[in-house]
């Protein structure tokens, strides 16, 4: 018997096992959101903005490793997603996106909340089509979750039109389809990986550079047998952070433009890089010329594209990270590399990563007592100088991992990111480290994740401005402090050269922002409150909790390597 | 760097909505400089097979075709820059003001370019013309430089693998 499309659109999510939905309703998606009102297998989730909607199941598909299904309306409920869709372009994350649309016969009348969303979001999704018949449906739903899930993963957004909702169809749903311009990489080429080998084991002073591959793929502990059986160290990007344990004796850390000193050193100085997972993106490499510049290069990427793109690399091979690492690690000898180590710590000693700790509560306090209450769990960090911190100094583990928008870098990501990882791994402790501006962006959706009964812990790290930028004008546009300050009012000075005594009181206050909400908030400006604070935030299960850090505006993250500057200038003071 | 030139690729995707604007706004997207697109279906109807004309360095030209291959709705590269192929573009000429002498020496060019007279006028002459990209830019600018006023409409280049000597 003919079912209608909405009907076969749930019935295609049960037998994807969808458990979740990320859903916010309008004009063009009632049918289906009515469908989904009568079914009791998957929760739906109601986000209060369909931007944070998308972070939300960014947050839930790294946090299950599941793909993230969204459902919003056509026209403002479409274009709301766009940011979040760019995000999960850039950082590989899988997600559907389900948009309602006008039906067939109006499109392309400027009928009410009519979009081109396809064409919107050509460039940032991995596939995107509009149903035009309802005999394409099932076929379409299954391509999508294909697509979203294998290879290197993305986003697909699917549009569906009202009539093609309703309209009788087919019952069945697909098991399995066959697409004939999808073909993702299922190998990987022998000779290519013995050449590979072949140059580590020559090599003198070889380094393992593990992007956010290693990670999506599951191959860290693949990777840290392969870094031990050799004895290579490793650095990671910011992406890749947490593939290798932070107190591993062969991890040096992250590098690039915020990256520590010993991990950009040993970059510039080792002459065969094993790079697997990265894309070379110029957060890592700096100045292009100046990259590696006295290493023979290998590089394993599932993304042939991402291959000889932005550095011409001498070993290319397209593979997932695991299938390439486990090959490997059967070649695999020991390797004295003891004098090339010595000369990383030596590095390490000469510039050790470290804030000051002479003046009040540095943002390093408050990641170690982050370290320290919450040794298992998930990190999920907002955009700006709190984010680097947290790369810098939150510890990572096979039991606890960070999510952070690297790519795309979208203020705004953090807060309900967290959300969705903790609907994703509620038996997890979940924290979430943003800054007074990221929190600001999407701080609507304290609604939901007391309404979704998610107990995250938000930690908020207040330097009354915009930090980052603040701390480019600080140190390349003479302290000429343009809209960084989040306090300033409209008689303040013009020419204000930052916080002097008069300023003015920061708004929202965000402990009591958050007890409007019903929300425990606890206010640090000591360092001696830090870990107490985060301990109740722990314990409280009933929702979430808000902690406020004051911090100090001329925090610094550094070492920093100015855009377009070689790796090996870094800043250090 | 290696030297920007022509390169040529064949490219098979699925006949759909919005395919040919997506490899499209894949060359503004990356700022890959495109000379020509053409598009048609092949004898498959759900196939359309494009010829495509892109001016680049080798390493940008492997980008390019990467990044196709990677489309979902593009079903297969072939790199036609070091193919034997059979190559033609469709033009049409419209030369305007032309006197009896000047007519003369329009119908004189179409003989030496072997192209068609394919409609006349009482000062005007129309060229249909099929030829290689390069034998049509030549055409366009002698008549450019013979004549006050020519209009010119052109199709994109099409190609197609020629036959191997082993298989005549």
């Amino acid at each position: 018997m003919d079912i209608t499309g909405r009907k076969l659109f749930v019935k295609a999510l049960m037998e994807e096992g969808v458990d979740t939905i990320f859903a916010y309703p309008g004009g063009m998606v009632t049918d289906i959101v009515d469908e989904l009102y009568k079914q009791e297998e998957i929760d739906v989730v109601l986000p209060r903005h369909e931007q944070a909607l998308i972070h939300e199941a960014e947050g839930y598909a790294r946090a299950t490793g599941k793909v993230g299904v969204c459902l919003v309306t056509s026209g403002p409920g479409a274009t709301n997603t766009i940011t979040g869709i760019a995000d999960a372009h850039y950082d590989s994350i899988p997600l559907i996106i389900f948009t309602g649309q006008v039906p067939l016969d109006l499109i392309g009348n400027d009928a009410f909340q009519e979009v081109d969303i396809v064409g919107m979001t050509r460039s940032i999704t991995k596939y995107g089509v509009t149903v035009r018949d309802r005999k394409d449906l099932g076929r379409i739903i299954k391509m999508a979750f294909t697509i979203a899930a294998t290879g290197k993963p993305g986003p697909v957004l699917i549009d569906i039109p009202k009539d093609i909702q309703n309209q009788l169809g087919d019952p069945d749903y697909p098991s399995h389809v066959d697409i004939r311009g999808y073909k993702p990489n299922e190998t990987v080429h022998i000779g290519q990986l013995k050449r590979a080998y072949k140059l580590l084991k020559q090599a003198k002073r070889p380094l393992i550079l593990a992007g956010g591959g290693v990670n999506i793929a599951g191959a860290q502990d693949n990777l840290r047998k392969f870094a031990e059986k050799m004895n290579i160290p490793v650095v990671t990007t910011i992406m890749g952070k947490g593939a290798m344990d932070a107190d591993h004796p062969l991890y040096i850390g992250n590098c690039g433009m915020h990256g520590r000193y010993a991990a950009n050193k040993a970059v510039a100085d080792c002459d065969v890089l094993f790079s697997i997972g990265t894309r070379f993106n110029d957060r890592i490499t700096g100045d292009l010329n100046e990259f590696a510049p006295k290493a023979q290069i290998i590089h394993v990427d599932i993304d042939t594209a991402s291959i000889s793109r932005n550095v011409v690399v001498d070993v290319p091979i397209v593979s997932d990270a695991n299938l390439a690492l486990e090959r490997l690690i059967d070649w695999a000898e020991y390797k004295n590399t003891e004098r090339w180590q010595e000369k990383i710590a030596d590095w390490n000693r000469e510039n050790p990563l470290e804030m000051r700790r002479d003046k009040g509560m540095s943002p390093q306090m408050i990641m170690e007592g982050i370290n320290e209450v919450f040794p298992k769990g998930i990190v999920v960090t907002d955009v700006g100088q709190h984010q680097m911190w947290a790369t810098q100094f939150i510890e990572l583990n096979k039991n606890k991992k960070m999510i952070t928008s690297g790519g795309l870098g979208t203020m705004g990501f953090g807060f309900p990111a967290a959300i969705g990882a903790k609907i994703g791994a509620p038996e997890k402790d979940v924290v979430c480290i943003t800054g007074d501006g990221g929190m600001q962006m999407n701080m609507q959706e304290m609604a939901t994740a007391i309404c979704e009964k998610a107990p995250i812990t938000v930690c908020i790290l207040n330097n009354y401005y915009l930090g980052m930028v603040r701390q480019m004008q600080q140190l390349f546009y003479g302290k000429r402090y343009g809209i960084t300050c989040l306090g300033r009012r409209k008689d303040c000075p013009k020419n204000c050269k930052g916080p002097n005594g008069n300023c003015p009181p920061y708004e929202p206050d965000f402990v009591k922002w958050a007890e409007s909400y019903g929300v425990k908030g606890i206010r640090v400006t000591d360092q001696s409150q830090i870990t107490d604070a985060l301990r109740q935030a722990k314990e409280n299960k009933e929702g979430p909790t808000v902690i406020e850090f004051m911090i100090a505006t001329d925090e610094l993250v550094l070492p920093m390597v100015k855009s377009g500057n070689p790796m090996s200038e870094m800043i250090l003071k | 760097m290696s030297t920007m030139k022509n390169r040529w690729i064949a490219l098979y995707v699925e006949n759909q909505v919005g395919v040919l604007a997506k490899v499209s706004g894949l060359f503004s997207a990356k700022s890959y400089n495109l000379q020509s697109l053409t598009v048609g279906t092949t004898e498959h109807e759900d196939v359309s097979r494009m010829t495509i004309c892109a001016i680049c360095d080798d390493v940008t030209f492997e980008q390019i075709k990467k990044q196709l291959n990677s489309m979902v709705e593009v079903i297969k590269v072939m790199d036609l820059t070091n193919v034997p192929l059979h190559m033609k573009e469709i033009l049409f000429a419209k030369v305007y003001g032309i006197n009896a002498a000047q007519k003369e020496e329009v119908f004189q060019i179409a003989q030496v370019f072997s192209v068609k007279v394919a409609d006349i006028g009482e000062d005007s002459a129309l060229l249909e013309c099929m030829l290689t990209e390069r034998r049509n830019n030549e055409l366009i600018a002698l008549l450019n430089k013979k004549f006050k006023r020519v209009e010119v409409v052109r199709g994109g280049a099409v190609a197609i693998e020629s036959i191997s000597t082993s298989c005549r």
